[in-house]
């Protein structure tokens, strides 16, 4: 699958010719891993040393009376009571199952659009949609929630014009919702170039088959398009995935403007981050956010299989 | 678009599908596939989008052009009161002794050394991985892909408390270093160098005698260019938009990046006793966003073809 198997040309170098000289075999792997040593030694630095301390921090805990003393599993099975979570926890599984279809679709639509060759302007399109990918978080979020805002807002304005009665996009009812749009907008560019990208890959010898077999348009697209950029719809989904259990920009950004709709334990990530750099708690939010690791590498492994499984 | 029309044509991209097409097929089946039969339909429905993801910025610039007081009670999508952009930039450059003149330099020191040093660590990896056999390779691969389901929280706190014990919590540092790593910048390199470069090429500069490190810069780098910027572009976007990594190592407002700069402006009208300065949070956005869009616009043939040979390997 297109994420976890190395690239196939890299696997097989011709090995058979240069094992005859087996001292410049050495001499190479030893530049391979000069090459390497570098990105592995930061590596090492900011991913696999903090995972490390986490995993220490959260077997710990640091009390008034007793000081920092080992306490075992005793955080975990106190987040998997925690309310705050489960309620952070179903809010971005709510987000995930309506937002990433509703983004994924339309950057699919799009991308198929633009590579069936029969859009006026093509160019244009493809770089306008992709545009908001290069906007920041912060600006996304501030030109939105300035729009969604009473104060200036565009809601309000065409509430007033048209007499419409759109409700207040930063209700705690509707927050969510807003975020969603705000993402939707910064990615489905992003997302439709990558399936863009595939769908120009796609053998031309196949295409010509198709049309020798008298397939329609649809046709070709469940079965020859589709298929074809499994691999690319995947890795999007993997990615939006990871994405929407890490959401925090948006929420904590529009906190400012909303902020008796969203809480401190709006999202995972918002609650891990208000435990430990307002409430101190620095032991049970590393527990907390081992737990959503995990959780999101067990989802983004469903769906890595699922996207096997379709395609035997 | 004229740049964009005007690159595509000179773009050594694999776009040439509709030009091999036989011709005679586009009289005689009508719904056949791949035949470029242009329709208004599908390009007004996909125009719909396009609208979607321009109207925002059509806000943002239009409200940069606006005094404060317009901004609140004139219409949000058309223009109104006096012409204000250039007012609004000169303030946004002065206001508060020039700080965002100092978090646009932070932003720049932070995307040179973290992007550009994110994708020199990539492309040396990217290359050492697919070129060179060595044990442990699908190791370090796994390791890597591994990672990148990690989530950015789950690392934060940890390597923030880290940091500060070594003492480099509210110095670029802390921003830098773990700006430094993309493991989705590896994973590009390393597909795009296994395609760009023949083996041949490299045992041929072998025969001739040339080290490794001389046959990297010489020969290899030069293959690698279209990747190369499509990391760096990537890698630029992720360090100039950051906002997560920054926003809990730096306090010292000297050392923010423009985007925890706005954002405090952005705050300040919801402090107690605090200046509203709506006009400059706008306008400091549309400053912000016109460097990285201006760059993709100009680099559009490279990281195009880069993107379509690394995102899509099978």
């Amino acid at each position: 699958m297109a994420v976890l198997s190395p690239p196939s040309a890299a696997g097989r170098p011709a090995t058979g010719r240069r094992r005859s000289d087996g001292g410049r075999v050495g001499r190479r792997r030893l530049a391979g891993w000069g090459f390497v040593a570098p990105f592995l030694v930061v590596f090492a630095l900011v991913f696999l040393a903090p995972i490390a301390y986490s995993i220490y921090l959260s077997l710990y805990r640091d009390q008034l009376i007793g000081g920092n003393h080992f306490v075992g599993l005793d955080n975990y099975t106190q987040a998997l009571k925690d309310h705050e979570f489960w309620s952070g926890l179903g809010r971005v599984g709510l987000f995930l199952i309506v937002q990433v279809p509703i983004m994924l679709g339309i950057a699919l639509l799009v991308a198929l659009a633009l590579d069936s060759g029969r859009l006026y302007g093509r160019n244009f399109f493809r770089i306008s949609i992709f545009l908001p990918y290069a906007v920041p978080a912060v600006v996304a979020t501030l030109m939105w929630g300035f729009m969604y805002g009473k104060r200036f807002g565009l809601v309000a304005s065409i509430n007033q014009h048209l007499h419409t009665s759109i409700p207040d996009p930063l209700s705690p009812s509707w927050v969510l919702a807003s975020i969603g749009n705000i993402v939707t907008w910064e990615f489905v560019g992003y997302n439709m170039l990558i399936f863009y990208a595939a769908l120009r890959v796609v053998p031309e010898s196949l295409y010509e088959a198709a049309e020798i077999d008298g397939a329609g348009q649809w046709r070709v697209i469940r079965s020859i398009k589709i298929p074809a950029i499994r691999g690319a719809l995947v890795i999007a989904t993997i990615f939006s995935v990871i994405g929407s259990f890490q959401l925090f920009n948006e929420p904590s950004i529009l906190k400012s403007l909303a902020p008796n709709a969203i809480t401190t334990y709006f999202t995972p990530n918002l609650y891990t981050y208000s435990l430990s750099f307002s409430g101190q708690q620095h032991n049970y939010a590393a527990t907390v956010a081992i737990v959503m690791g995990l959780v999101t590498m067990v989802v983004a492994y469903l769906v890595q299989l699922r996207g096997m499984r379709k395609e035997a | 678009m004229a740049t964009d029309t005007a690159v595509q044509g000179t773009a050594p991209t694999p776009r040439t599908r509709e030009r091999v097409r036989p011709r005679i097929s586009r009289s005689s089946r009508r719904h056949s596939p791949g035949k470029p039969r242009r329709s208004v339909l599908l390009t007004v429905l996909t125009a719909i989008v396009v609208l979607y993801s321009l109207v925002p910025l059509a806000w943002l610039v239009i409200n940069a052009c606006k005094t404060q007081p317009k901004l609140l009670d004139s219409f949000g999508l058309w223009f109104s009161g006096k012409f204000a952009l250039w007012d609004n930039i000169r303030e946004t450059f002065t206001y508060n002794d020039h700080i965002f003149v100092r978090w646009l330099l932070n932003t720049l020191l932070y995307v040179i050394l973290g992007a550009g040093g994110a994708t020199f660590l990539a492309v040396l990896g990217g290359y050492g991985l697919a070129k060179f056999d060595f044990r442990g390779r699908r190791a370090v691969f796994a390791v890597v892909i591994g990672a990148v389901a990690v989530p950015g929280a789950a690392l934060a706190v940890p390597t923030f408390l880290m940091f500060s014990k070594m003492g480099l919590t509210n110095t670029p540092w802390a921003v830098i270093i773990p700006s430094l790593i993309s493991p989705f910048g590896l994973y590009l390199m390393w597909v795009f160098a296994a395609e760009a470069i023949p083996d041949e090429l490299l045992e041929a500069a072998r025969v001739d005698g040339s080290g490794e490190l001389r046959t990297f810069f010489r020969i290899s780098l030069p293959l690698l260019a279209p990747g190369i910027v499509t990391v760096l572009l990537f890698t630029m976007v992720a360090t100039w938009n950051n906002y997560f990594l920054p926003l809990i190592m730096i306090k010292d407002p000297n050392w923010y990046p423009l985007t925890i700069g706005l954002n405090s402006w952005n705050a300040q009208a919801s402090t107690v006793g605090g200046q509203p300065v709506f006009n400059l949070v706008i306008t400091g956005s549309l400053l912000t966003i016109v460097p990285l869009i201006a760059a993709f616009l100009m680099l559009q043939r490279y990281w195009q073809s880069g993107l379509a040979a690394g995102s899509v390997k099978e």
